[in-house]
C-alpha cells in the first residue's frame, strides 16, 4: 500500500478541523437535523474518506465544509476550522477568495458539472483568471500544463474541444485539473468515481493519489465503497444516519470494527468477501444457448456495432454473469435474450425455443418463461399505480383467475421477497430504492418463469441493500430452481453470484468459464486489467493487527 | 446520493400542507369557486334581472343599491355579470372539452401507433397550426351559423391542434419508459399496456393544460362575443357585456371595466390552478 502515510513521528497542523459539526434542513415542518455532531481532522497529505449508505450526510458534510450546502440548508452547531481559521458561516462571498486556492471540490457527476457550451481550456481557465492570473498567454500555458498533469492525451487539442467530446473519465479528469489548478491545501472528492467503469475508477483515484503524494495535499474523500476507502485512506470515518459511527487508521477499522453497523458494512460490501464457491452440475441441461450473435446499432446514420460474434450457454438453475465496461454490448446481449431487441445473425434458444422468429402472440407467450429486471427500479415501476397492481399485472395478462385469487398470490409473492404485507396498497414512490428492486423482482417472478435477466439490477443500490437482494436472488433460485443473466460491471459482485462468466469487451466475447476459473487464472489481459481494478484487493482482514497499526490506532 | 434524499424528504410531506402554503391557489380556486356557484345559481347572488331593465334608471354610477352601476337600458351591471357567468364558463367547458377529447385522440393514435399514422395526424395538426386562431374560429362560425354553442365548438376546434402535439410529445416519452417495456415484458397487450400505463401518465400534464386553456377559451369566447358572433342580445355574456359597453366607453366606464374584470380574474385563476396541477400530477 503506497497510498498509507501515516504520521509517527511528527503531526503536522490539520488542514481540516471539525468540531461538533451539525447541519439541518428547512422542511416544511420545521428545521432537521441530519449531520449530527461531527468531529474529525485530516491533516496535511492524508486522505481521510467519509463512508456510508445514502442518506448517512456524508455529502451534505462535505458541502457544509465547502460553503455549498444547498439553499435550505445551514450549519447548526459546531465549527469548521481551515488551516486553523474558523470559516463556519462564512458568507459566499468570503469563501470565494479561499474556494479553489485554499480548498477545492471535484464533484461527482462529471457528466453534468462542465459547461456544455464553453471549451474545456476555458473553463480549466476560468479559475486561473478568477484568482488573479490575468494574462492570456501565459493562463493558456498553464492550461495546458494542467492537462498535461491530469493524463489528457494531446492536451492542446483538448483545451479547444467541448465537454460532449470527452469520455466520462476524460472530463472527471478535467475536473481534477479544475480542482488542483491552484495547488490548493484540500481537495473534497464527492464520489468522484462513482459515474464511472471500475478500470476508468482505478486511474482517476491513482491520479488523485499521485498529485497528492507530489503537493503534500490532503484529500476529504466522500464514497459509498468500502472497498475505495480501504485501498485510498489513511483513516476512514463511518456515518449512519448523520452521525459518526466509528472512525479510525484504515487498518484498524477494517481489522476490528468497534460499532455493529461498521461490521455490517464490511460484511456487505461484495469487493471485500471472499468469493463463494458455486459449482456447476455437469448432468443438468442446457436452458439457454447463446450462438454467434450479433447486432448493431445506427448512430447518427452510420452503423454501430454492439455485439459481435458472442455465444454462451446456461445450465438450467444457474447463474451466468456477462461482465464488462459501458458501451461493451452486455445490456444489448441481455436484451435480445429478453426478446427486446432482434440479433441480424446468430440464434439465441431458451429450452429449445428459437428467439428471434417470435412475433405478436408467439412473443407474448415466450415472455412467460423469459423475465428482465431493470437497473433502475425508480424508472421501471409505473409511479401511478399502487404495488398491488404493479405485481399483480402479469397475472391479468396471462390467467384467468378472480380477483380474490390474484391478491392472494400477490400476497404471497410480495412475502417471498420480503416486503411488508401493507405495501400492497401503496405507490412506488414511497418505497426506497431497495424495496422498489424487490417489487420488481415480485413482479418478473409472479408468472415462474423459468430464466431472470437481470440487467445491472444491483447496480444502484447501497452495499447493505445491495448484499440483501443477492441473498434474496440466491434463496429463490434454490427454492424455484431459477436460471439467471447476471449483467453487471461489477467483477466482486460476479464472485458472489455466478456459477459461470463472460467477459465483454467492445461487443466480443474475451473470456468465459466458471467464475473460480476466471478469478484465478485469467486469461487474457483485460481480464486481469478488471480484476486488478477492484477495489479493496488483497485486504482482507486478518485476524492479528500488525504492530504498526495497533500502535498508530492508540 | 443527495437527490436521493431529496427525493424522500419531498415525499413525506403532506399535501394538505402544501396548499396551506400558497395563498394565490386558494384564491384562485376562490374565484372559480364563485364563478362556477353564479353560472349554477345566478338567483342566490343578486336581486336583480340579469335581462329586464327598470326605465328611469339608466347608466346610473356604482352605488349602494347598484353596485356595479346600471346599463343604457337600466339593468343592473353585477346582474349582467353573474347571469352571464352561466354562458362564458359552460361555453370554455364545452370548448376545452372539444379540445382535449378531440387532441387527446389524435396524440394517442400519432403516439403510439407511430411511422406513417403519425406523420399524417401530426401533417394535419401542423396545418390546423398554421392558419391563425381567430381566422379559424370565424371560418367555423361562418359554416355552423351563430350561436353560443357553435362558438365554443369553433373555439375548441382551434385548441385540437395544441393537445394533439402536448399529447403526442407526452405519449412518446412514456412510451420510452422501463416500466411500459416492463408492462410489454409481463405479457401485456398493446392496447391493455396503453389504458393501463400510457394513457394516465401521459394525461397528467395534458389535463394540467386544460386548465390553462379553460382560461383562454373564455377569452377567446369573449372576443368574439364581442365582435358580435357570440350569443345573440339581450342574454348576457361577458364578452357581449364589453361589447356593448364600448359605446359608452367615455360617459359609464364602469360598463367595460367591471366584465373585462371578470374575465381577467377567471383567467388568472384558471392558469394558477393549471399551474398547481403541473406540480403536482
Amino acid at each position: 500500500m503506497s497510498t498509507i502515510a501515516f504520521p509517527l513521528r511528527h503531526e503536522p497542523d490539520p488542514v481540516l478541523n471539525l468540531e461538533g459539526l451539525s447541519v439541518a434542513y428547512r422542511m416544511p415542518d420545521g428545521w432537521r437535523r441530519v449531520v449530527h455532531d461531527v468531529s474529525f481532522t485530516v491533516r496535511s497529505g492524508e486522505v481521510v474518506t467519509l463512508v456510508g449508505e445514502s442518506g448517512s450526510g456524508k455529502t451534505t458534510t462535505a458541502q457544509a465544509v465547502i460553503g455549498l450546502l444547498p439553499s435550505n440548508g445551514r450549519v447548526d452547531a459546531g465549527s469548521i476550522r481551515l488551516n486553523g481559521t474558523d470559516i463556519t458561516g462564512w458568507a459566499g462571498r468570503r469563501l470565494d477568495a479561499i474556494r479553489g486556492k485554499v480548498m477545492s471540490l471535484v464533484p461527482q457527476d462529471p457528466g453534468s458539472s462542465l459547461n456544455p457550451v464553453r471549451t474545456i481550456g476555458a473553463q480549466v481557465g476560468e479559475i486561473l483568471e478568477l484568482h488573479g492570473l490575468r494574462d492570456r498567454r501565459e493562463r493558456q500555458a498553464r492550461v495546458i500544463d494542467l492537462l498535461t498533469r491530469v493524463g489528457l492525451s494531446e492536451p492542446a487539442m483538448r483545451a479547444n474541444q467541448y465537454p460532449h467530446e470527452l469520455s466520462g473519465g476524460m472530463k472527471q479528469r478535467v475536473l481534477i485539473a479544475i480542482a488542483v489548478a491552484l495547488r490548493p491545501k484540500l481537495i473534497i472528492a464527492d464520489e468522484p468515481t462513482s459515474a464511472l467503469d471500475v478500470t476508468v475508477q482505478r486511474r482517476i483515484l491513482d491520479l488523485l493519489d499521485e498529485l497528492r503524494a507530489e503537493t503534500g495535499t490532503a484529500v476529504l474523500l466522500v464514497t459509498h465503497d468500502l472497498g475505495v476507502a480501504a485501498d485510498r485512506a489513511d483513516r476512514i470515518l463511518v456515518l449512519k444516519d448523520g452521525r459518526v459511527q466509528e472512525q479510525g487508521p484504515t487498518r484498524v477499522l477494517l481489522e476490528r470494527q468497534e460499532s455493529a453497523y461498521a461490521r455490517r458494512l464490511l460484511a456487505d460490501a461484495p469487493s471485500l468477501l471472499p468469493p463463494k464457491q458455486r459449482s456447476v452440475l455437469p448432468t443438468a441441461e442446457v436452458l439457454v444457448r447463446v450462438e454467434g450473435l450479433h447486432k448493431s446499432f445506427r448512430v447518427a446514420g452510420r452503423p454501430s456495432v454492439a455485439v459481435e460474434d458472442m455465444s454462451f450457454s446456461i445450465t438450467a438453475g444457474t447463474t451466468h454473469a456477462l461482465v464488462g465496461e459501458s458501451g461493451s454490448g452486455k445490456t444489448t446481449t441481455a436484451r435480445c435474450l429478453a426478446g427486446f431487441e432482434y440479433g441480424e445473425s446468430g440464434r439465441i434458444t431458451v429450452d429449445g425455443v428459437r428467439v428471434f422468429g417470435l412475433r405478436g402472440e408467439a412473443l407474448r407467450l415466450f415472455r412467460r418463461n423469459v423475465q428482465l429486471v431493470y437497473q433502475n427500479p425508480f424508472t421501471s415501476l409505473d409511479p401511478l399505480q399502487s404495488i398491488g397492481h404493479i405485481v399483480g399485472e402479469p397475472l391479468l395478462n396471462f390467467e384467468r383467475i378472480g380477483k380474490v385469487e390474484r391478491l392472494e398470490r400477490v400476497h404471497a409473492m410480495l412475502e417471498r421477497v420480503g416486503l411488508p404485507a401493507d405495501s400492497i396498497a401503496r405507490t412506488a414512490r414511497s418505497l426506497s430504492g431497495g424495496q422498489r428492486q424487490r417489487v420488481a423482482i415480485a413482479r418478473a417472478l409472479i408468472l415462474k418463469p423459468r430464466v431472470l435477466v437481470l440487467d445491472e439490477a444491483v447496480s444502484a443500490l447501497d452495499v447493505t441493500v445491495q448484499a440483501q437482494i443477492l441473498r434474496l436472488l440466491d434463496e429463490l433460485q434454490q427454492q424455484l430452481g431459477l436460471t439467471y443473466l447476471f449483467v453487471t460491471h461489477d467483477l466482486s459482485v460476479v464472485r458472489q453470484i455466478a456459477h459461470t462468466v463472460t467477459v465483454m469487451q467492445a461487443g466480443r466475447a474475451i473470456e468465459s468459464g466458471p467464475v473460480a476459473e476466471v478469478f484465478t487464472h485469467p486469461q487474457a489481459d483485460y481480464t486481469r486489467d478488471l480484476i486488478a481494478a477492484i477495489p479493496g484487493r488483497g485486504l482482507v482482514p486478518r485476524t492479528h493487527p500488525s504492530p504498526t497499526y495497533a500502535r498508530a490506532a492508540e | 446520493m443527495t437527490t436521493f434524499d431529496l427525493f424522500n424528504a419531498r415525499d413525506t410531506t403532506p399535501r394538505l400542507r402544501l396548499v396551506q402554503l400558497q395563498p394565490t391557489l386558494i384564491l384562485a380556486w376562490a374565484i372559480m369557486a364563485l364563478a362556477i356557484a353564479w353560472a349554477i345559481a345566478p338567483s342566490l347572488f343578486t336581486p336583480h334581472s340579469g335581462t329586464v331593465g327598470i326605465a328611469g334608471n339608466q347608466l346610473k354610477a356604482p352605488d349602494a343599491l347598484h353596485w356595479l352601476g346600471t346599463d343604457e337600458i337600466g339593468r343592473d351591471v353585477l346582474a349582467r355579470i353573474i347571469y352571464g357567468s352561466i354562458n362564458s364558463l359552460s361555453g370554455a367547458l364545452v370548448a376545452v372539452s372539444v379540445g382535449l377529447a378531440g387532441g387527446t385522440a389524435l396524440g394517442l393514435i400519432a403516439g403510439s401507433l407511430g411511422g406513417r399514422v403519425d406523420a399524417f395526424v401530426m401533417r394535419m395538426v401542423d396545418v390546423l397550426l398554421s392558419v391563425p386562431g381567430l381566422l379559424l374560429q370565424l371560418s367555423i362560425i361562418i359554416i355552423l351559423g351563430f350561436g353560443t354553442v357553435n362558438v365554443a365548438a369553433a373555439v375548441g376546434a382551434t385548441t385540437i391542434a395544441g393537445f394533439a402535439r402536448l399529447m403526442r410529445a407526452e405519449v412518446v416519452r412514456v412510451r420510452r419508459t422501463d416500466y411500459v417495456e416492463a408492462a410489454f415484458g409481463s405479457g401485456g397487450r398493446f392496447w391493455a399496456v396503453l389504458g393501463r400505463h400510457i394513457l394516465p401518465n401521459a394525461l397528467g400534464t395534458v389535463i394540467a393544460y386544460a386548465a390553462l386553456q379553460f382560461g383562454s377559451a373564455i377569452l377567446a369566447i369573449s372576443t368574439l362575443g364581442f365582435l358580435g358572433y357570440g350569443t345573440p342580445p339581450p342574454t348576457p355574456e361577458w364578452g357581449l357585456l364589453i361589447s356593448e359597453g364600448r359605446k359608452y366607453l367615455t360617459t359609464a366606464w364602469w360598463l367595460t371595466t367591471f366584465p373585462g374584470l371578470a374575465v381577467i380574474l377567471v383567467v388568472l385563476a384558471a392558469n394558477r390552478i393549471s399551474q398547481s396541477l403541473q406540480r403536482t400530477p
